[in-house]
């Protein structure tokens, strides 16, 4: 596979490989993509109390551009906003890494980890203000979530 | 000692031309350059002798009576095609039923696919879990209406050897013909014709220290006379099975490469199965959960195909970038579908992705060898700090119970 040099550099020198505490209220949890599939990402941002994404790491099972793609992903997610870190779309890491047409995939697998880690860390606080509520829900155990998420939406919503 | 880079280690897919064989093709382009098809002058009795000298060498690596019998080709694809369709097409009103493997080369596979559309059944024989036949399976599958039989001397991922001797009784006895992919098994491990009562045999050039673009077709003439349909019409060369003017400086190359694997297979067999088993034994004792794929008893001397749980193979081939080794991983093909080989031998399609395939060869040194098993070491653990599975099976996660999301 031809690559850039882009990719070849994120490949060679990954941004941000790593792991935060995944029980840390803090800390949101993105773990998509499939083993039989040959790709597996796990992002993670740790939001500070005014919202911004304060630290991102990640961990990816791939190829060399689901590596680049996910080591770009935490360097574009430091310093901005939940609602920022939802403007990333996959066609700005697949032009910013200048991607083959087959890798595209890779790209969208990068924005479903940042949807599912931010998606995570709003229902983590959504659960912490329940519990003073009495309809209390325990928050769930990470798994591997479905990307676009209508609840990602809600809540993002709730909380903009 | 310094290893010059970048390292082949991919001999399974082509081989160098020995400079042996280089030198003898050589003169063969300039002043011996004449027409074998020549009958007229002296240019074209030179190339003439030139190429049946080759037959006969090439007729001698696999134990045949006569260079009669060699039909050449631009390769193995062209005669695994002409073996196939020129036998369902010459024996159409004996039968129409064709047995073969799971693991067979495309130019098998995708043949036979061809000759169902055109009205023959085929029957596709699963092999075990190490990736071999059983020579019974085949026996099973046997019908009245069937005519051919063709099963590959050794696989090309995985390295496996199969059971063509075995096989050959049984097609003997039932009357069928036996074809054999030999391509990489040549030169390595030992085959003839007469011990494995092979009817028709392909072969190529490249796999074995020869030029790319020659190949061979084996038909045998006696007990059976195998009768073929040309796939190629035109001046009716070699004996009217293959027209086309040959290519006389490669068919030199082929015949001395056939007799320079002659000469040297016992003592490189030998050689390459000592570096395959010292190249595995270092990554083995070096990394956890690696996973050979195919039998190592059954197994070309020089192929090691190991599958590296939760490091992705394209992945792998970049951190090894000096290193030249293939993937049977989807990244890395075009179909983006990963390999056919070791999902037929259950391999699950996790291992499949983390799949490299090393091939050792003529030319590869020790300190290659310790090289590349010390780098490879090395780079599966660093891909393995940065991969979430590994982190999820050290912390004891079941991989298989957590729900993926496929995509």
């Amino acid at each position: 596979m031809a690559y850039s040099d882009k990719v070849i550099d994120h490949y060679e020198n990954p941004r941000n490989v790593g792991a935060l505490d995944k029980g840390d209220e803090q800390v949101g949890t993105g773990l998509v993509g499939a083993p039989a599939c040959g790709d597996v990402m796990r992002l993670q941002i740790k939001v500070n109390d005014d919202g911004v994404i304060q630290d991102a790491k990640f961990k990816t099972f791939g190829c060399g551009s689901a590596i680049a793609s996910s080591s770009l992903a935490t360097e574009w997610l430091k310093g901005r906003t939940l609602d920022q870190a939802l403007e990333i779309r996959n066609r700005d890491i697949a032009s910013e890494l200048n991607l083959p047409p087959v890798k595209i995939h890779c790209s969208v697998l990068a924005e479903d980890a940042i949807k599912s880690a931010i998606e995570d860390f709003r229902r983590k606080q959504a659960a912490k203000r329940a519990i003073s509520q009495p309809e209390a829900k325990p928050a769930e155990p990470p798994q591997a979530s479905k990307p676009a998420d209508p609840a990602a939406e809600q809540a993002r919503v709730s909380e903009g | 000692m310094a290893v010059k880079l970048p390292i082949y280690m991919d001999y399974n897919a082509t081989t160098p031309v020995d400079p042996r064989v280089l030198e003898d093709m050589l003169p063969y382009f300039t002043e011996k350059f004449g027409n074998a098809a020549s009958r007229s002058h002296s240019f074209g009795w030179t190339a003439d002798e030139a190429v049946n000298a080759a037959r006969e060498r090439i007729a001698h690596l696999i134990g045949a009576e006569s260079g009669n019998e060699i039909v050449i080709t631009s390769g193995a694809t062209e005669s695994n095609n002409l073996a196939l369709k020129g036998v369902a097409e010459f024996y159409k009103d004996k039968g129409n039923h064709i047995i073969t493997t799971t693991i067979e080369h495309k130019a098998v596979l995708d043949t036979c696919k061809r000759l169902e559309k055109q009205g023959c059944q085929v029957t596709y024989v699963a092999v075990g879990k190490d990736g071999v036949v059983d020579p019974e399976d085949i026996r099973k599958a046997m019908t009245d209406k069937t005519i051919l039989v063709s099963v590959m001397l050794a696989n090309n991922e995985i390295g496996t050897v199969q059971p063509i001797a075995e096989i050959g009784k049984i097609t003997r006895e039932k009357g069928v013909l036996l074809h054999t992919d030999a391509v990489q098994g040549l030169g390595k491990v030992p085959f003839d014709v007469t011990s494995t009562n092979a009817d028709l045999v392909s072969m190529s050039a490249h796999k074995m220290y020869g030029p790319k673009g020659v190949g061979a077709l084996w038909v045998r003439r006696s007990k059976p006379r195998v009768r073929l349909v040309a796939q190629m019409d035109g001046g009716g060369h070699e004996r009217g099975m293959r027209s086309g003017t040959l290519n006389v400086p490669s068919i030199v190359g082929f015949g001395k490469a056939a007799e320079l694997a002659v000469l040297e297979r016992p003592a490189e067999a030998a050689r390459t199965r000592a570096q395959r088993e010292r190249l595995r034994t270092i990554i083995q004792d070096g990394l956890d959960q690696v996973f050979v794929n195919g039998s190592l008893e059954h197994r070309l001397p020089g192929n090691l195909n190991l599958s590296f749980a939760f490091v992705e193979g394209e992945a792998i081939i970049m951190a090894i970038k000096d290193v030249a080794v293939s993937s049977g991983s989807a990244c890395t093909s075009a179909s983006l579908e990963p390999s056919y080989v070791l999902k037929a031998m259950g391999v699950g399609d996790e291992l499949a992705h983390s799949s490299i395939r090393f091939g050792i060869g003529r030319f590869t040194t020790d300190e290659e060898v310790e090289y590349v098993g010390k780098l490879v070491v090395e780079k599966i653990k660093g891909l393995r700090e940065m991969s979430p599975l590994y982190e999820m099976y050290k912390e004891g996660i079941d991989l298989k119970s957590v729900s993926w999301s496929a995509h």
